[in-house]
């Protein structure tokens, strides 16, 4: 790792002023995703603010449902009774990422912003659009590596169905964020322009002309909680995540399901796809099909029709296009069941 | 040892420690030390100096006993208990998150100090596999490991067991799915496995005895 300064901050005004005063400063929460980008030198950062001190890990309950401090650790959130009780799609899907000890690390705030795992991304000989310029040292303002898309035409096994643009397929890798996408959360965030909330479909981006930035965060703005307001879902929640092996690794394809049910009809449904786009990809239109309609596999079918009409493969993550469908009716199917 | 050497990394190319020291914040420090420092770093004496410069106080209990250190940002915690400490039991496999065999305590919870900088373990208390021993005595988990022949190579064994004490303390060992889930985030290249899980069951079923 290239030498970095660090600071240590314990009020989120303070981690908002130091992240402005100094160019290439980046928040440390768990370290998980940034440490390993420095070490890759991904991200060469002029300065670290330790924001592990700040009094945001709390979980609870509000008047209109549950408000997750950004700082709460995945697994605290994962292992919470009340997210277990109303909100298990969200234990769920926390508990299909990483491993036991990733979790204790890896914080609600962190797990929105960590970057893709694209390996071009990932490797600074390699041609990557997202990478960006050196943010530090000798070479700041130097593109990190070559530019281009070594995905589109390479190596593209993992990379996006759905929203890819001709700069960038990458897909977000997170768990967390398909069952925040799924369950309409809204985003708190602090800054130097004061405090403002964002819908969790809005928070992330489409890589369009500018896949260097992945969310809608300004500079120097910090998370502080995710709200996620109450819901009739937890008795029909579901979080596949279809991957290499069992355990330990990034999804080929994730779904979240929540459905409220009257008998076997469906009043509502809340879906949303994991490692097929940019981003969390909610799937509106499927919602929209499903409510009202029986609880059929012949209903889930046609809306994973709908669900896919826009996909499109690279290559190698053809396979997607017809893994995903499937796993949107499994996942349909066993949330109908679960009870 | 020489503290250059905590991180056991080679600088970028083209990025001299003096490059860095001049185009950084730390410029600021050495604006506020004596000539003779300045002229210090004038006469090659830079690297010793920016290595002064960015260490910084670490406050931190290990396996019982607190320390008073000093260590520059960039060194991972798992540097420092293997480099500076030289409590070499955690192992360096993979220094990316992906395999287990560097898992210590944080405050009683399991996690990867290669991802962790040492610095962000501040006022808190760590524990590594020489401290699970009460003295001569073993670790049930240690003894079980042994019992069920949970090792060929011996090389994620620590990480093994530290993540196998948490496992239980957490309440995820109740069934050997679960065990298998929940311990997936420590890698057997010997492909130790089915051992790993019974000595993990037998401890837990024991209620922590052997
Ligand atoms: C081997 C491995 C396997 C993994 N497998 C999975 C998986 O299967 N599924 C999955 O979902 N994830 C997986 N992950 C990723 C993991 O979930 C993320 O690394 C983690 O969630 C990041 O959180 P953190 O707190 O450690 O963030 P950090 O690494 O500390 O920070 C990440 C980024 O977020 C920024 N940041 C942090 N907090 C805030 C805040 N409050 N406001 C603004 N910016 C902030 C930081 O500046 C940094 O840029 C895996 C990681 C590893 C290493
Ligand atoms: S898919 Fe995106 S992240 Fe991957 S190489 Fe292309 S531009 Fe880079
Ligand atoms: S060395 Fe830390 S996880 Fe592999
Ligand atoms: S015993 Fe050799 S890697 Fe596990």
């Amino acid at each position: 790792m290239n030498p970095f300064q660090f600071t240590r901050v314990t009020t989120p005004q303070a981690a908002v002023s130091t992240i402005s005063k100094t160019a290439g400063t980046y928040f440390l929460a768990g370290g998980t995703n940034l440490i390993d980008l420095i070490k890759r030198e991904v991200i060469i950062p002029e300065q670290l603010v330790d924001i592990t001190k700040l009094p945001l890990a709390a979980i609870e309950k509000t008047s209109s449902g549950i408000r997750i401090g950004a700082m709460a650790k995945n697994s605290a959130v994962a292992d919470h009774e009340l997210i277990k009780k109303h909100f298990p799609l969200l234990s769920m899907a926390l508990n299909a990422g990483a491993s036991a000890q990733l979790r204790n690390m890896a914080t609600v705030g962190g797990n929105m912003m960590q970057r893709t795992r694209c390996s071009y991304f990932y490797d600074n000989s390699m041609p990557c659009n997202k990478r960006g310029p050196v943010q530090s040292g000798p070479d700041k303002g130097q593109p990190n590596g070559p530019g281009g898309c070594g995905a589109i035409g390479g190596s593209n096994r993992m990379h996006a169905i759905f929203g890819a643009s001709a700069k960038c397929i990458a897909v977000h890798p997170s768990d967390m964020c398909i069952a925040l996408a799924a369950l309409d959360a809204t985003v708190n965030i602090t800054g130097p322009k004061g405090d403002r909330s964002i819908s969790f479909t809005e928070f992330h981006r489409l890589p369009g002309d500018i896949p260097q930035k992945d969310n809608t965060l300004a500079p120097a703005e910090l998370i502080t909680s995710v709200d996620l307001p109450t819901n009739a879902f937890a008795e029909h929640s579901y979080y596949l995540k279809v991957r290499d092996r069992a355990s330990y690794a990034f999804a080929l394809v994730s779904v979240g399901v929540g459905l409220e049910m009257k008998g076997k009809i469906i009043q509502q449904a809340r879906l949303a796809m994991g490692g097929v786009a940019h981003k969390p990809w909610r799937l509106s239109e499927a919602e929209q099909f499903l409510k009202g309609k029986e609880a059929s596999e012949f209903n889930f079918k046609q809306a994973a029709t709908l669900a896919m009409a826009s996909a499109k493969g690279y290559g190698e993550n053809d396979f997607k296009l017809t893994l995903a469908p499937n796993s949107i009716v499994e996942a349909l199917q066993i949330a109908t069941e679960n009870a | 040892m020489e503290q250059e050497n905590l991180t056991n990394e080679p600088e970028r190319p083209n990025a001299s420690r003096r490059d860095f020291l001049k185009q950084s914040g730390v410029l600021a420090a050495i604006a506020l030390t004596p000539p003779v420092a300045i002229a210090a770093v004038d006469q090659g004496l830079d690297q010793k100096l920016a290595t002064a410069f960015e260490q910084q106080p670490l406050r931190v209990q290990i396996n019982g006993v607190a320390k008073q250190l000093s260590v520059e940002p960039r060194v991972t915690l798992l540097d420092l208990l293997r480099e500076q400490l030289h409590l070499t039991g955690t192992k360096k496999g993979c220094d990316h998150g992906q395999c287990g065999a560097c898992t210590v305590h944080l405050d009683g919870q399991r996690i990867n100090s290669c991802l962790t900088l040492a610095l962000m373990t501040e006022g808190a208390k760590v524990t590594t596999i020489e401290g699970l021993a009460s003295g001569d005595k073993l670790h049930p988990m240690q003894e079980a490991f042994i019992k069920h022949d949970g090792f060929q190579c011996g090389y994620c064994t620590p990480g093994q067991i530290m993540s196998a004490v948490a496992c239980i303390g957490e309440g995820h060992a109740d069934t050997p799915e679960q065990v298998r889930e929940y311990m997936s985030g420590n890698i057997c290249r010997c492909g130790a496995y089915a051992n790993i899980v019974e000595a993990v069951m037998e401890v837990k079923n024991k209620g922590g005895q052997l």
